[in-house]
């Protein structure tokens, strides 16, 4: 084999190897919801291009509002969807939308717009 | 103080006030004016709010949608314009006269090609933005979607032929270093206008909701202190009467309190025929007025009318998932990144093994597979055809709760109809009279009317209705009395008229032996019989009896035509439940079940391994319903956020149910055929751009087809799920 050849070779996977820690091996640091003087855990997340921050920890048994604000205008974000609570929340572009939800199981539950390309968690303790 | 208010608390919690004010005296300006006299900001009118409750996405995001669309277009037509003459100036060995003017390996070539880099560049830069924006930001969140795909697949094309004309003589042959500038412009040119094309699509398959935005009434006509003023209906308060002329469309729900007319409810309720309305009768907002003119009191308002509950179930239903979609969601959370490793280990295979020019053959084979794949036809596969359906549903009065409930409808293999409000009518009408020897009916009848004239019992009601109808002159009934248990008696002109059961008969030494046959036939129909005797002969029979729908064995000859076995489940003894079920058509019945057994007699037929579906009211079957795989609520009117029920049926008949279901399985058709559409594309689509083909049919796709195919599917997945909107449910003459 020549040269180049192996010099693709190796860059080509090396490449490979990168895509799947970049993309799938990420483990992202939860940010722990605070809590207001209403009784709510709070969190804000920005929708752009994804959710920011994407994990969100909360305790059981307190209610959650999650204050959605969306800050494109691609269509593929205009909706957030909780599936395992049934709630969803229409976002407008530019408008701070609050979803509330009651966690009574701990475990982990997945948040994501229609057509799963965005996503995140809600870490319930 | 301001005049009109008479009190303002601010004890709602923080940001509100609680103001009681005379409307006709000082009007919601008046009001944010006072508070804002007071020191105070006013964040919004509530007209305003009430209106964003209904109108969550109405005009601004239309108007984002538009613009949208429009700058999509102008980029797509500049890309095309530049397209053009790059593509010809690409291939100058197909065309005659460019063959011989720019002939291979020339400088004239190489000056050509500099100069139609530097004229792809805006296409690259400024047409292609949103592709290298949406990969940015999805990186930062270290995922990637389609943005990704095309930004790498456009910019590798890109830097291919920077350095094909730029270093020709890395490759073997210099002369074959081909430049794909037209590549990029094309790719970009094709997927943009898939995109606007998918704008406008998606536009469409929320239609139904903005029909139902569309319904509601802009200005109401209110009685305040006596005088008919004309007040936007955001202003319009619980308690208000509103005059209704003939012709004007009803802002809010309420109740008629005077006057009469026929209102077309076909907009929310989906029933074709205009419906009579008295005093007493609900009304509904935004339905059509007809004929007569009426006032009604305003009983519900703003978000929490009818029309506003049913724009806030339909878009939650719509922003559901199905459970299909699991499949999916599993699926394109690799998907983006799985094409990216295949493309490159595509890339490496051709490098190694690929014919001469490898490094040519690499890189076509690199951004084809990145350009055919297509996430987004499989991510609005499922969305797109539920919104569709559920507007669907909604178009014909039926409230369909979560794309979950859709989803099982589909599937069901029995239901259970509660026979009392869902079978029949639920309130008893007057059906046979039967006359003795030397008497007629009109006598019989209207004895037994005048008699029941002052009860108030369901059944009395039922034989004066039944009088009016045939025209029966009634007289006012002297020394009225109910004998419980037994019947009524009471003087009519100068007949002492008794009416009532065997027993009362027997009581009072009235001979009744030939009669009794005819009472036997009748109760065996399933009818409650009386009889009624003048003086101390029996002179007849009059029968009352809960009558069926009149599109009831319609609905469920339907339903056994697709396959479903029908159970009519009643608290009502087995003779009458039979004789229901005789006139409709079913076989399996369950009868004398208690109220609360409802919930078990769904169980047990679960437990035969059926999916259940159970029709019934809202309120008495709420736990029949929530047991059933999918639960159906009968709702009449403005009661249509039924708890209990993963579908409501606004109007009251049961070939809703046969609509539901036929709505769900064609909306879990279409998006079946998406799916496997979707997936199909793929799988297809990206080993051949690949190139797997090549070893054994020397195919290889062009980059340019790749862009073509990816830019149409997923406009072809949008408008497969808008051919939903031509459904239309059996119409059934009764």
């Amino acid at each position: 084999m020549t040269i180049d050849r192996w010099a693709v070779l190796i860059v080509g996977l090396l490449a490979v190897a990168f895509i799947v820690w970049f993309f799938w091996l990420k483990r992202t640091k939860g940010v722990r919801a605070g809590e207001t003087s209403g009784g709510y855990q709070e969190a804000m997340i920005l929708v752009k291009g994804g959710y920011t921050p994407d994990t969100i920890i909360v305790s059981r048994g307190k209610p959650v509002r999650l204050n959605f604000r969306r800050e494109e205008t691609a269509s593929c974000s205009e909706r957030v969807i909780f599936e395992a609570f049934g709630k969803s929340a229409h976002l407008p572009t530019g408008e701070q939308v609050a979803v509330e939800l009651m966690p009574r199981q701990a475990g982990e539950f997945g948040f994501a717009c229609p057509m799963g390309m965005f996503r995140g968690r809600l870490i319930v303790e | 103080m301001t005049p009109g208010i008479f009190s303002a608390r601010a004890n709602l919690g923080p940001n509100a006030v609680d103001i009681e004010y005379d409307p006709g005296t000082v009007d919601f300006e008046g009001i944010r004016r006072a508070i804002e006299s007071a020191g105070h900001k006013v964040a919004e009118s509530k007209p305003a709010a009430v209106k964003a409750a209904i109108e969550e996405d109405s005009d601004p995001e239309q108007v984002a949608r538009e613009a949208e669309y429009r700058a999509l277009m102008r980029k797509f037509w500049v890309a095309t314009a530049i397209s053009i003459p790059v593509m010809a100036l690409s291939y100058p060995d197909l065309i005659p006269g460019l063959r011989d003017w720019m002939p291979m390996g020339s400088d004239t070539r190489r000056i050509v090609w500099v100069l139609l880099g530097v004229l792809s560049l805006p296409v690259l830069l400024w047409a292609g933005s949103q592709f290298f924006v949406g990969m940015w930001h999805a990186l930062k969140h270290r995922s990637a979607n389609m943005h990704t795909l095309i930004a790498i697949g456009i910019t590798a094309a890109f830097l291919y032929s920077v350095i094909a004309v730029a270093y020709p003589r890395i490759f073997p042959d210099p002369a074959l270093a081909e430049v794909f500038w037209d590549v990029t412009d094309v790719v970009v040119a094709l997927v943009v206008l898939g995109l606007a094309l998918e704008i406008r699509a998606k536009g469409r398959t929320s239609e139904a909701i903005k029909k139902l935005i569309g319904l509601q009434a802009k200005t109401a006509r209110v009685v305040r202190d006596g005088k008919e003023i004309d007040l936007p209906v955001e202003e319009v308060v619980a308690g208000d009467v509103v005059v209704v002329r003939p012709g004007d469309k009803i802002p809010v729900d309420g109740e008629v309190v005077e006057g009469s007319s026929a209102v077309d409810e076909s907009m929310v309720t989906g029933e074709s025929i205009p419906v009579e309305k008295r005093v007493g009768d609900e009304v509904i907002g935004a339905t059509l007025n007809k004929t007569g003119s009426f006032r009604f009191k305003a009983t519900k308002v703003g978000k929490d009318t009818a029309l506003a509950s049913i724009i806030r179930m339909v878009k939650d239903a719509q922003g559901s998932k199905a459970p299909i979609q699991r499949v999916v969601d599993l699926v394109s959370g690799y998907f983006v990144p799985a094409v990216m490793i295949l493309g490159i280990l595509s890339f490496v295979v051709w490098y190694l093994v690929g014919p001469e020019p490898r490094f040519v053959y690499a890189t076509i084979v690199l951004v084809t597979t990145l350009i055919i794949a297509c996430p987004c036809a499989l991510g609005l596969a499922t969305p797109t055809s539920l919104t569709v359906g559920i507007g669907k549903g909604a178009e014909n009065g039926i409230l369909i709760r979560s794309g979950d409930a859709l989803q099982t409808s589909q599937q069901l293999d029995a239901i259970i109809l509660d026979k009392t409000g869902t079978i029949t009518r639920g309130k008893p009408a007057l059906t046979d009279v039967v006359v003795a020897e030397g008497r007629d009916e009109e006598t019989v009848l209207g004895l037994a009317a005048s008699l029941e004239r002052g009860s108030e019992h369901p059944l009395g009601e039922a034989i004066v209705k039944g009088a009016e109808q045939r025209s029966i002159a009634l007289t006012d009934a002297q020394d009225f009395s109910a004998i419980p248990g037994h019947g009524v008696s009471g003087r009519v002109g100068d007949d002492e008229v008794l009416l009532g059961n065997a027993k009362l008969m027997r009581d009072r030494g009235i001979p009744i032996d030939a009669l009794t046959g005819e009472w036997e036939r009748l109760a065996n129909e399933g009818k409650t019989p009386m009889y009624l005797a003048i003086g101390s002969a029996a002179a007849g029979l009059v029968a009352v009896a809960d009558t069926v729908k009149p599109d009831s064995k319609a609905a469920i000859d339907v339903l056994h035509s697709l396959g479903i076995e029908v159970v009519m489940l009643t608290g009502d003894n087995a003779r009458t439940a039979n004789a229901i079920a005789r006139q409709v058509g079913i076989s399996r019945v369950l009868a004398e079940v208690l109220p609360d057994e409802k919930a078990h007699e769904v169980q047990k037929l679960q437990l035969e391994g059926k999916s259940v579906g159970m029709v019934g009211d809202g309120i008495n079957d709420a736990p029949a319903l929530a047991q059933a795989d999918v639960g159906f609520a009968i709702g009449t009117g403005t009661d249509v956020a039924i708890e209990a029920s993963d579908v409501t049926l606004i109007k009251g008949s049961l070939m809703g149910v046969v609509t539901a279901i036929e709505i769900s399985r064609a909306t879990m058709r279409n998006v079946r055929q998406n799916l496997l559409g979707a997936f199909g594309y793929n799988a297809l689509g990206i080993p051949v751009a690949m190139g797997v083909l090549y070893p054994f049919l020397g195919l290889l796709l062009s980059p340019l087809i790749a862009a073509a195919a990816m830019a149409f599917s997923s406009v072809t997945v949008v408008t497969n799920a808008n051919r939903l909107r031509l459904f239309q449910p059996r119409r059934v003459v009764s």
